[in-house]
This record gives structure tokens, sequence and C-alpha cells, in this order.
């Protein structure tokens, strides 16, 4: 039992008389269902304040403010969730939830998850093959030639086999029936108990459309589940560690990551007089953006501010990798460089991503370009470097540092022991050590 | 603290975590994803929840679900995230629940550009779930905004009981900038005023059309009830429509009549301007750029900036715009709050649209040039 604070007198019924009887048509097999939900309840006793009922939307979505406990009515299809949120919020309580058939076909995915993710809430499906509120139309359940207002020559539709799917998903512990079972108050109050993700498919009679089109009753209900080899009764019973527990110890089991925080402290001067936009064009895996990051970072602690935004496609392990760097003693503003005073691209991708800027480059900008590309024409002040040379001799995965190193012992934007630091405070260890190499190897090229 | 080379989707997480935030739940979106990432390593570690979910709408019914079990929620996403957010957005009016969602705008519609930035979800925002009863939203400029917003944006949702949108953008969430989070002020902490633990509890009980219910936490000392459908202070359904017409007044009071409240907005007057530009999100900072600059070559030009988008600032616009001939409103989409200054504008002034979708932000220059202020 998940809650255990029986009152002095016990509950003889959770459903209360104060808004009218029930509103479903005679016979309506969501009469039983309900029912056998309150017998459930008072079977085990549970304080109300402490159990939650989830409807969604379809006829069996009228029940939960028939009952005593906390209710929650949601979207069509979506009840699934809602008791998901607040069994994770709170997995002290006991979450019931309540769909058709017709919720289960439009949040199937929600039925596939809980059961895979086995969230200890407890799902009664009111399975009655047709969409009783709207007008008859058929559902994911609706046997093959079944006749409804939506399939007037017969469904030519497989049904969904909800327990099979569900159990596929997962499912820990699933139960078919019908609403002709007697044990079925017994069952729910079982389903209830299990501490991880709990299903009944519980078949049923809608009195006002498909049982009247399709001479539905117990008898041709036993013969739908004969012609589609279904059995009835417990059909998983797999108990295996419910998801909050799992993901609590999962957690405190885990790394902890690191504070996160970096803050950066000032430690160098600087020679950028105006708002200064560097374009660094590479590809990706060349650690573009890492390095960008770095770059900045070494502004900063230069006293400058900085802003980087980048350019990728979509899928980030090919193509063009591009990052946009400003620096300036002032605040930044505007974090596009319409005009770069810097432009450095390192390979073949990157020219490619950048040609027409480069095309457009005002002479106020230096170009540094990896000496193998060939570029095109510009007014920008050329400077070619053996970039990638070098990175064959120290990491190819430094090139961006020996880039950014050269260009910024040759700019003098500020200092590249500015560089260095931020690499060694930023990076781990061996990779910093490759990494300060390469910025040694590309300022080394640039030497005046 | 000190500066930090920090992006806004980092910014976001550690605004809702100064906000007490303990429940997340999402699906992975560019350019919204490394939120999720943050929130899965930090919210935890308050002993909270954060997840991903199977798709948009179950973040939401989650999130929906958690707020309503005492928890601080977020969610985030984009542009077609939101889509799927739609529906849920008007259960969370309806039930009046506290919730804060995120929204990292790219270049739309459908999948547009996923890497790419648009500020073109203004108006979705405002109209985005079916009924048409008003909504907060606020939008961040700096990554240093975009902390403080998400701090603001949960102590509306808990003072309002209402989702509270974050209207961020591809330019704001994955660009970083060198920023002091604790350098930034932020106002107290605000958390739901909670029904008395004794006596009947009504779940939207209120005197007053605009007076905001206190809430009982679904487990907590009350039996709660939430629903969907059209309901009564005590969330039993109700066809009576004159109990249906209150309970949409106090939604849309509630909101609306706190307008003045909820408006946060920056202003940059200049004596004797003849020009005003009015702008909001990333945009504003290319309008102060084209300020700087006009100002620079003698133009007299007043700015004011909008953090607050929804409920609409109408106060500090009409205050602003008053005697203006020319008013300029640059925007990372077709103009979409150009409607709402147009109908706020007096007849006589002129307001004119800097209009771009293209994936690059507006320029300071593009704004100059349509302001004649080159």
């Amino acid at each position: 039992m998940k809650t255990s604070s029986a009152p002095e007198s016990p509950y003889t019924t959770y459903m209360t008389s104060e808004i009218g009887p029930l509103p479903y048509c005679p016979g309506c097999g969501h009469h039983v269902v309900v029912k056998a939900l309150d017998k459930a309840l008072v079977m085990r006793q549970l304080d109300p304040k402490k159990v939650v009922i989830v409807t969604d939307i379809g006829c069996i979505g009228l029940a939960d403010r028939y009952f005593i406990t906390n209710a929650f009515h949601g979207l069509h299809g979506r009840a699934i969730t809602y008791a998901c949120g607040l069994k994770l919020a709170r997995p002290e309580l006991t979450v019931i939830a309540l769909q058709g058939d017709g919720g289960c076909g439009i949040g199937g995915t929600h039925l596939l998850n809980v059961a895979r993710r086995n969230i200890g809430i407890t799902l009664i499906v009111a399975n009655n093959f047709n969409y009783g509120m709207t007008g008859g139309q058929h559902s994911v359940t609706t046997p093959t030639e079944g006749l409804t207002a939506t399939t007037p020559w017969g469904n030519v539709e497989q049904p969904m086999d909800l327990c099979g799917t569900a159990i596929a998903a997962g499912a820990a512990w699933v139960y078919r029936t019908t609403m002709f079972d007697k044990e079925l108050p017994a069952t729910m109050a079982q389903a209830i108990d299990q501490p991880g993700f709990a299903m009944i498919d519980v078949w049923e009679l809608c009195t006002a459309y498909y049982s009247p089109r399709n001479k539905l009753d117990k008898a041709a209900i036993d013969n739908l589940l004969k012609k589609y080899e279904l059995k009835v009764g417990l059909l998983a019973d797999k108990p295996r560690a419910e998801y909050s527990d799992r993901y609590r110890k999962a957690y405190e089991a885990g790394a902890r990551s690191a504070s996160g925080r970096s803050p950066i402290d000032v430690q160098y001067d600087n020679a950028v007089d105006r708002q200064t936009g560097i374009v660094i064009a590479g590809s990706a895996g060349q650690k573009i953006r890492s390095t960008a990051t770095l770059f900045a970072q070494a502004a900063m602690s230069s006293g400058l501010d900085a802003t980087q935004k980048d350019d990728y496609p979509i899928t980030v392990m090919t193509g063009h990798s591009l990052s946009e760097v400003i620096v300036s003693n002032e605040r930044i503003d505007y974090t596009a460089i319409d005009a770069p005073d810097y432009f450095v691209v390192i390979s073949q991708d990157g020219l490619k991503r950048a040609r027409a800027r480069i095309e457009q480059l005002p002479e106020t900008c230096t170009l540094y370009a990896e000496e193998s590309l060939g570029l095109p024409d510009t007014k920008a002040r050329v400077v070619r470097l053996p970039w990638a040379a070098t990175a064959r001799k120290i990491s190819r995965l430094s090139i961006a540092v020996i880039a950014l190193a050269a260009m910024l012992r040759d700019s003098e934007l500020f200092p590249v022991e500015a560089f260095a630091t931020a690499i060694s405070k930023a990076q781990k260890p061996a990779i910093a050590e490759t990494n300060l190499k390469a910025v040694e190897a590309g300022a080394a090229l640039a030497k005046k | 603290m000190g500066r930090e080379f920090l992006e806004g989707n980092e910014a976001i997480a550690r605004g809702a975590m100064k906000a007490r935030c303990d429940f997340f739940a999402g699906y992975p979106i560019t350019p919204a994803s490394s939120i999720l990432h943050y929130m899965l390593d930090l919210v935890p570690q308050v002993g909270g929840v954060a997840i991903q979910a199977e798709d948009e709408i179950a973040s939401m019914g989650f999130c929906i679900g958690a707020a309503m079990a005492g928890r601080k929620a977020m969610t985030a996403t984009s542009g077609p995230g939101i889509s799927l957010y739609s529906e849920n957005v008007g259960l969370a009016q309806m039930g009046e629940t506290p919730l804060v969602i995120v929204n990292i705008q790219r270049q739309g519609p459908a999948t547009g550009s996923a890497t790419k930035g648009a500020e073109g979800d203004i108006q979705f925002t405002r109209w985005g779930t079916s009924g048409g009863l008003p909504v907060i939203a606020l939008s961040p400029a700096t990554v240093g905004e975009a902390y403080e917003l998400t701090y603001r944006a949960f102590n509306l949702a808990e003072q309002f009981r209402a989702p509270v949108f974050l209207l961020a953008s591809k330019e704001i969430g994955v660009t970083r900038e060198s920023v002091d989070l604790d350098a930034i002020k932020l106002p107290p902490l605000v958390e739901r005023r909670r029904a008395a633990p004794n006596g009947e509890y009504l779940p939207h009980g209120f005197d007053k059309l605009r007076e905001v219910p206190p809430m009982s936490d679904f487990g907590g000392p009350h039996i709660a009830r939430y629903t969907t459908s059209t309901h009564d202070k005590a969330a039993y359904l109700t066809t009576n429509p004159a109990v249906i017409q209150e309970m949409i007044d106090h939604y849309t009071a509630k909101i609306d009549q706190a307008a003045d409240d909820i408006t946060l907005v920056k202003e940059d007057f200049q004596e004797g301007a003849d020009i005003l530009i009015i702008s909001y999100g990333i945009i504003s900072r290319s309008a102060a750029v084209a300020v700087r600059q006009a100002r620079a070559r003698g133009k007299r030009v007043s700015s004011l900036v909008l953090q607050t988008l929804y409920p609409v600032p109408e106060k500090a616009i009409l205050s602003a715009i008053n005697g203006f001939r020319k008013v300029i409103v640059p925007e990372m989409n077709m103009g979409q709050y150009r409607l709402e200054i147009e109908r706020l504008a007096p007849k006589e002034a002129e307001v004119i649209g800097v209009n771009k979708m293209n994936t690059a932000l507006v320029s300071p220059s593009e704004i100059e040039r349509a302001g004649g202020l080159l």
C-alpha cells in the first residue's frame, strides 16, 4: 500500500452524492469501472487528500469529480502526462489516471513512455471501442469490421492491443479484463498497490453507440477476445524500481559536475581602441567555437567586454564552423559584425562559407589565412601563415589555437599570455599542455 | 562572483535556480536544448526533478501537474515546440497554473532555420491558444536580462497564478557575453499565496475580479480540484452564463488590470527629440547603437525599450509616444509588435516598421536609414 494513514472511522465510500448521480447512459460500462474504483479505494482506505484521480476528455473523463479525493481533469489524451507530473512532484501521492480508448489513441506516446519509464501511477482504461462523447466514431481499439459513425461499411483498420503495446514498451504490471469481471475492485486495489506503473484495460459496453450498432454484449466481447487471441487476467508482472527512486539513486551515485562557474579576473592590459570584430572560419572538428570562447575569455582577462556568436550547420560534425567574437572596452550592443576588423580563415570549409564576406572586406581589415588556401580578391591586408603544417607537428585539434595565437601576436590586441592563461584555466592539464605549445608555435609564426 | 562568459541559455537556467525552480521538463530543440542540459544538471541538486519528456505536449503536461503539486516549474523550447504547447497553455490559464515557459525563438515558420535567429513568435505568444485571454510575456535583450527576467518571470507566475512566457531568441540564448550575474539587482522572491490550512478551499476563490486566488497544492492540506472545462470557483463544471462570464472576467482582469505592475521598460529620452524608436529583445541593442550614432551626428532621438511585451505596457508607451510625429519600430519579424504601437500612436504620428526576417539582425544603420537619421 502506498499510503497507510487509515482514518479513525473507515471510509465506506470515496464518492460524493453532492453533485448528483453519475452522468452515464443506462447500461454503460463506465458505471461499473467508476464504482469498482470506489470499492478499490475503500479496500485500501487511503487518505483522500493523498489520492489524485486524473482524467481527460471522453465520457470516462467526467468521473473524477464524483470522488472525494483530489481531482484533475485535463486535455484529451494527456491524463498520463499530468499524472506523471503530479507523481514526480510528490512521489508519496497515489495517482490514478482514468482514460478511454480514444485517449490511449491520441496520447499513445504517453502510454508507451510511462510504461517504459515505470512512473508509479495506475492507469485504468475504460475501453468501449469507440468515441462515445463525440458521436460514436471509431477509435484505435475498434474491432475490424466494427460499425461506427466513421466506419459505416465496417472498420478496415486493425484494432490496437493496448495491453500488448504497453507490455512491449516495458510495462511492469498489466491486466486485461471486462466490465463483467466480479473481481474488478480487488484487481484495481492490486494495481494501486504496485510501486511502479500498473495498467488495467477494461473492455466495456457503450450502450449509446457501439453496442447497439454491433450487437456487442458479454458473449460478443468474449468472442472478440477469442478472435484476436487475447488473454484476460494478469498479463505482465515484472516489478522493477519505480522512476523517482531510480532517478534519485542515479543522481546520488552520479559524478557531481563542477560548479560550472568560472569568473574571470582582469590580469592584463589591452590595446583595443574601439569595438573590434573578429571572424574565425574553419571546419567542424577544428575546435573553432571552443577556441573562440577561450580567446574571448582571454580578452575579458585583459579588461575587455566580449561577445561570441557561432554559425554552424545543424549536423555539427560536418561542414563549416564559424565564430564571431567582438571585444571592446565599452558595452557591446550590436553583436553582428558587418565590417570585420580581423578575419581568420583556417580551412576550405571556412573559406567556402565566408567567401562572399571576404570579397567585401574593407581595407581596414586584416585577413589571416592558412597559407595553402586559394583566397578570392580582397581589399583586406592579407597575412598567410603555415598553420596546418604547424598543427601537424603539435596536434590537428590545435589548429585554431595556433591561428588565434598568431593573429593575437600580430594584432597585439591583448597579450598572448592572456590566451595562454585562459587555456590553462579552462582546459584539462593534458589538453592544456598541448595547446600551450600551440600558442607558442602560433605566436612564433607571427613574430615581427 | 565576478564576470563570466555565458550564453543566455545558461543565464536562464541560473535565473530559474535563483528563483528556486525545482521542476523542469523539456524536449530537445535547437536553439533551446542547452537549457534542458543545464536544468538536468542543476535541478536535482536542490532536490527537484528535471526530465526529458517524450514530446512537447508531455513537457507541458508534466510541468502543469508538478506546478499544481507545489513545484516551481519551467519548460523551454523554440517556435515548433510552442506550437505543440498551445493547447496546454490554455489549460494553464484555465487552471490558473504558475508556470514559466521559455521560448528561444528561431527563424520560422515551421522548422525554418534551426540554428538561426528571429523574433517571429510575438503575436503567436499573445494569441497562441484558443479563447484569446491575456498572457504575460517578458523579452530580454542581453544575457544579463535573460537571467533577471527569468527570475522575474517566476515571480510573476507565482504572483498571478498564470503561465508566463520568457520570449528570448537564438541571438540571446546561444550568444555568449561577458556578464556578472551577481551584480544584477533582483527584487525579493515571490511565492504563491497559499490557502489557510484550515477551512474550506475554493480552487478559484476570489472576491474582486482581479484578485489572484490563493492556492492549495495537490497533496496538501485540502482536497484540490483542477479542470480544463468551463467551471466555477470550486472547479466544478458549470453551464451558468453568469458564472462563466465572471470567471472569464477574472482571468482577464487579474492580468490586464495589473499591467502597470507587470510593466518593465527602459527609457532613454532626449530633450527636443522628434523621433522615437520603440524596440524590444535583441533588436533593442541595434536601436541603442542607432541612437548613439544619430546623436553623435547631432540628431535628436529618443528610445523606449520594452522588457514587458504582454500585457502591453500601454501607459508607458502612451506617455513616451505623446507628441512624436515619427515612431520607428524595428523588429526581427514582419511587423508584429508594430500593430500594438499603431493602435496606441496619436493619429498624426507616422509609425515606421524596420522589418527583416532573413536570420540576420536588423542593423543600426538600417534603423537610422528608415528613420531619416543618417
